[in-house]
């Protein structure tokens, strides 16, 4: 029970990344990634969504007729889109005015109607929890990083402190839409990279003890 | 006119969906390997943003702002886009067989598709009339197409391309991305919006 949750909740965080293993939920990340701070909102912004609207779907599971499942889940996530978008007009106006049409864009993210479609429907309330938090999490962290690479250098800041000397000039191409592309290929590239590292130095674990094996039977 | 005609192109070029505002990424990403399937999903989601841009903005201004219910918009707009998929999609399979086939696994794509829903809000908030609006839309779906056919061009020359193993895929598609959304930018200074 307890390694399960755990699996689940670790899978959003790394193999199973939304951004930059499925790649899915793209426009949100290219758009809104300009400084750190923006991708760190927009994160928590899908976290809500999506831990709302599992949970809401998973214990509506038994109730929303098959045929229908896909407007139905529809409606739960603009629901919950709506409400975070009056909360951040409200609360957090200046926010609000950076992220601006990719707010009700939440809707139509494909992270979170992918999650309720493959996951929350058939899952109980704790394990749907669970999986949109871990999905929610990783989403943030990669807005974040990306959003903290393009703010680094491309205004010499992170979260709005300097990171280089003013003398240092800074590539404002990385908080143009081409720099947005740019970050997130090779953001992809280099995880792709990390996982083929860990792959190939675990294989040559499991190979070295069976040919230890090997030399002490010859 | 002229200023349908400075719409129309802003929408094409200068604040080109994908490349400029990132709306309609997924299926940019997705649906780019071969030219052919480009420019049908181009057209099927061109089709779709038209119809759905004229509905909108009719519930706009008949609807939620009679009857003061701005905060029930998103709701509204995603239910007229996926029902609207729907209905073009029986309306096809009945009346073109043939151009139903074409389009047939694109069209429930569409629903999800940003660009849509994106344009039918972006269009509210400019405060666009009717008219201004389906150029809107048209514009917008045409220079969706012109970047998922232009993408999928460059795509099917990069199969023999020697790409690093790491990259292959969607980081060398995001980077040629980030290529011609620089010479997107190029057409920043035409019209002055």
């Amino acid at each position: 029970m307890q390694s399960s949750i755990n699996r689940e909740f670790l899978k959003g965080l790394w193999n199973e990344h939304p951004t930059l293993r499925l790649l899915i939920g793209m426009c949100p990340t290219l758009a809104v990634t300009t400084a750190a701070i923006n991708g760190f909102g927009m994160g928590l912004s899908v976290i809500f969504v999506l831990v709302c609207s599992s949970v809401l779907i998973s214990l509506l599971r038994n109730f929303i007729p098959n045929q229908v499942r896909i407007p139905c889940f529809i409606m739960v996530i603009a629901t919950f889109t709506t409400i975070i978008d009056m909360v951040l007009a409200a609360y957090f106006p200046a926010l609000h005015e950076v992220l601006g049409l990719f707010i009700p864009l939440i809707v139509v993210n494909c992270i979170i109607l992918g999650r309720a479609e493959a996951y929350a429907s058939k899952h109980s309330p704790l394990y749907a929890f669970i999986d949109a938090l871990g999905m929610g999490l990783g989403v943030t962290w990669g807005l974040t990083f990306i959003g903290a690479i393009r703010e680094i250098m491309g205004m010499g800041t992170v979260f709005g402190l300097p990171v280089f000397p003013e003398t240092a000039t800074s590539w404002i191409i990385f908080i143009l839409p081409p720099g947005a592309f740019f970050t997130l290929g090779i953001a992809v590239g280099a995880m792709n990279h990390i996982n083929y590292v860990i792959e190939r130095r675990k294989r040559q674990q499991v190979s070295r003890p069976a040919a230890a094996g090997q030399a002490v039977q010859g | 006119m002229g200023n349908l005609a400075l719409t129309f192109i802003g929408a094409v070029l200068v604040n080109n969906f994908v490349l400029v505002r990132f709306l309609g990424i997924c299926p940019f990403l997705g649906v780019s390997k071969q030219i052919d399937t480009a420019l049908g999903m181009g057209m099927a989601t061109t089709f779709v943003m038209v119809l759905s841009g004229a509905a909108t903005w009719l519930v706009e201004h008949y609807i939620l702002v009679p009857f003061g219910l701005p905060f029930l918009q998103t709701l509204s707009y995603i239910l007229i886009i996926a029902s609207l998929v729907q209905v073009v999609e029986m309306f096809l399979k009945k009346t073109s067989p043939a151009l139903y086939s074409a389009l047939g696994i694109f069209l429930p794509l569409i629903t999800t598709n940003c660009a849509v829903l994106g344009l039918a809000i972006m269009a509210a908030q400019q405060n666009y009339t009717f008219v201004e609006t389906i150029v809107f839309a048209l514009g917008t779906g045409v220079g969706f197409t012109l970047a998922l056919a232009a993408m999928a061009g460059i795509r099917e020359q990069m199969e023999f391309a020697d790409i690093p193993k790491a990259l292959r895929g969607a980081g060398i598609t995001l980077i040629t991305a980030g290529l011609m959304s620089l010479a997107f930018m190029g057409f920043s200074g035409l019209i002055a919006m």
